[in-house]
């Protein structure tokens, strides 16, 4: 199902990044990567696996630091902040990790609680208590408020892990393959909750995956990375229908309806 | 096939490759002992700036203290009993039993009470932390709380390397009484002493250097296990079994240290006497 048109301003940047480099080792993974994310947009970053894609947005948020290039993030050069400042530019960005990352020891209320206490120092008990309700409530789980992240299926822990980004109202979201080890239900489930958080919160967001139908249904533009460089950018009809030996095979492997 | 007529393994080749791997190990020792530094030197800095994670700190002291409780008072008394029984026989030879308390008490106090509690903790502490860590390493929840706006370093290592810093010093004193009282029940039941007369011999040897001497012991054997844990943990990588190799690595090299440190202060303490 391709996604319904959002409501993107493409006068407003929120992330642009120039000439961006990263190797490890002697392994060059980015090599010179330009990009632009729009207030309100989705791009998906597709590609084959270890072609950088979560290494990209573990750059822009400041996990990884780059080699060569700007990181220019909600108006702020990422590399000329402070570990204080990129702290604070931290809580205004979400980022959903691949397997959740949930904390193992605490309950999906403490989960949530975390960076709300963390962060602010005045919330009252009601306050927060709100806010993790009004999260769970978003994502569909208020039922496993109580319960430990082992006890929660795959498709759970990554709304859990969704809805704890979430709770601090972030104008971005990274989401670092979303689908990944779900069944295809649970997928469409993700799909949908990737578009209803961008309705309902008002975020840009980027989509890392290799999941072609997670790239349809949630993508407003999709960049193709491959050999370390954006090859391919547009919609997903443009960035498909091509005759592009390097795109082609990626296309063809996927089955898509 | 004439398998008599294989080709000579090349001997320089070889050599080289051996003088690289030495060469390699020799590069990463130096480069992990300067990480380590900078580890422990972050570890100085943000202990000391602001926000103070108290209230993990405590949960961390409590922590520490009741996963050893149990094994250091079960470890502690038969340490304390059993070291009574095995020397009696040699002070009975001189009929000198009743220097007994003094050397249970210099030997316990001085030495035995810091190191059984420290390698104890090594074991029980050192691995968890190292294994916690590590676990929280390769599943991403300490780049979760990175990105999250929380200090992962001053969250998870700090505190810990605090709590086993204060706690262990205590847990010490407590193995030492544990372990006279062991000590008592010996010489009780076989000289029929008084408790109290018990507990004059024990303190009437010790002087104030052997009880600072065995403090600044018991804090630098605490601070040494959680360090070595929460190093090997934070710095853990290669999946599950990236966490096996911390919490084995936490438990050895800070058992390893912890034996280093302690020739170390006993030398330095001597000089004092």
């Amino acid at each position: 199902m391709e996604k319904a048109k959002a409501d993107i301003d493409y006068k407003n940047a929120v992330i642009r990044i120039h000439g961006l480099e990263k190797a490890f080792d002697d392994y060059e993974v980015l090599r010179g990567i330009d990009l632009e994310l729009f207030q309100g947009e989705n791009l998906v970053v597709l590609g084959r696996s270890g072609t950088g894609k979560s290494v990209l947005i573990k750059i822009i948020s400041g996990l990884l630091k780059p080699d060569k290039g700007t990181i220019e993030v909600l108006g702020e050069d990422i590399s000329t902040l402070t570990d204080h400042q990129l702290q604070a530019l931290r809580i205004r960005i979400g980022f959903s990790f691949q397997n959740s990352a949930l904390y193992d020891s605490m309950t999906v209320r403490k989960n949530l609680e975390f960076p709300l206490v963390r962060n602010r120092k005045n919330i009252t008990r009601k306050e927060i208590d709100t806010s993790v309700a009004s999260v769970l409530e978003a994502v569909g789980l208020s039922q496993t408020i109580n319960q430990m992240p082992s006890e929660l299926s795959g498709g759970q822990r990554k709304r859990i892990g969704i809805a704890r980004t979430l709770i601090l109202n972030p104008e971005i979201m990274l989401y670092d393959e979303p689908t990944a080890g779900l069944d295809p239900i649970t997928c469409i489930e993700i799909n949908d909750l990737i578009n209803e958080v961008q309705q309902r919160y008002h975020t840009s967001s980027i989509i890392i995956t290799h999941d072609l139908t997670c790239a349809k249904s949630t993508g407003d533009r999709i960049a193709m990375l491959l050999d370390g460089q954006f090859q391919r950018e547009g919609t997903f009809k443009e960035v498909f229908d091509t005759t592009d030996n390097r795109v082609k095979p990626f296309f063809d492997y996927n089955f898509i309806q | 096939m004439d398998t008599t007529d294989s080709t000579p393994i090349p001997e320089a080749p070889l050599r080289r490759k051996r003088g690289s791997k030495l060469k390699k190990s020799i590069t990463d020792f130096f480069f992990s002992l300067y990480e380590i530094n900078l580890f422990i030197l972050r570890f100085f800095k943000e202990a000391f700036s602001p926000p103070f994670e108290l209230k993990e700190i405590v949960r961390q002291c409590y922590e520490v203290g009741v996963r050893s409780f149990t094994l250091i008072s079960l470890t502690g008394f038969i340490v304390g009993l059993i070291f009574t029984k095995q020397s009696r026989p040699s002070l009975l030879q001189f009929g000198a039993t009743s220097w007994l308390p003094s050397l249970v008490s210099i030997a316990i106090m001085r030495a035995l009470a810091p190191l059984v509690t420290a390698l104890i903790a090594a074991g029980k502490v050192g691995s968890s932390i190292g294994a916690e860590l590590g676990s929280m390493r390769v599943t991403e929840q300490i780049d979760a709380m990175e990105v999250s706006g929380t200090n992962p370093f001053k969250f998870l290592v700090v505190t810990r390397v605090l709590a086993t810093t204060l706690t262990i010093p205590i847990l010490a004193t407590y193995t030492g009484f544990i372990a006279l009282f062991g000590g008592y029940l010996n010489v009780a039941v076989n000289e029929g002493t008084s408790w109290r007369t018990y507990i004059e011999q024990v303190f009437d040897p010790l002087t104030f250097t052997d009880f600072s001497a065995s403090l600044i012991k018991s804090i630098v054997f605490g601070f040494t296990i959680g360090i070595v844990g929460c190093y090997q943990g934070y710095n853990s990588n290669k999946g599950t079994e990236g966490v096996g190799k911390a919490a084995n690595g936490a438990v050895v090299t800070a058992m390893f240290l912890v034996f280093i440190e302690e020739i170390t202060i006993v030398q330095i303490t001597s000089w004092f006497r």
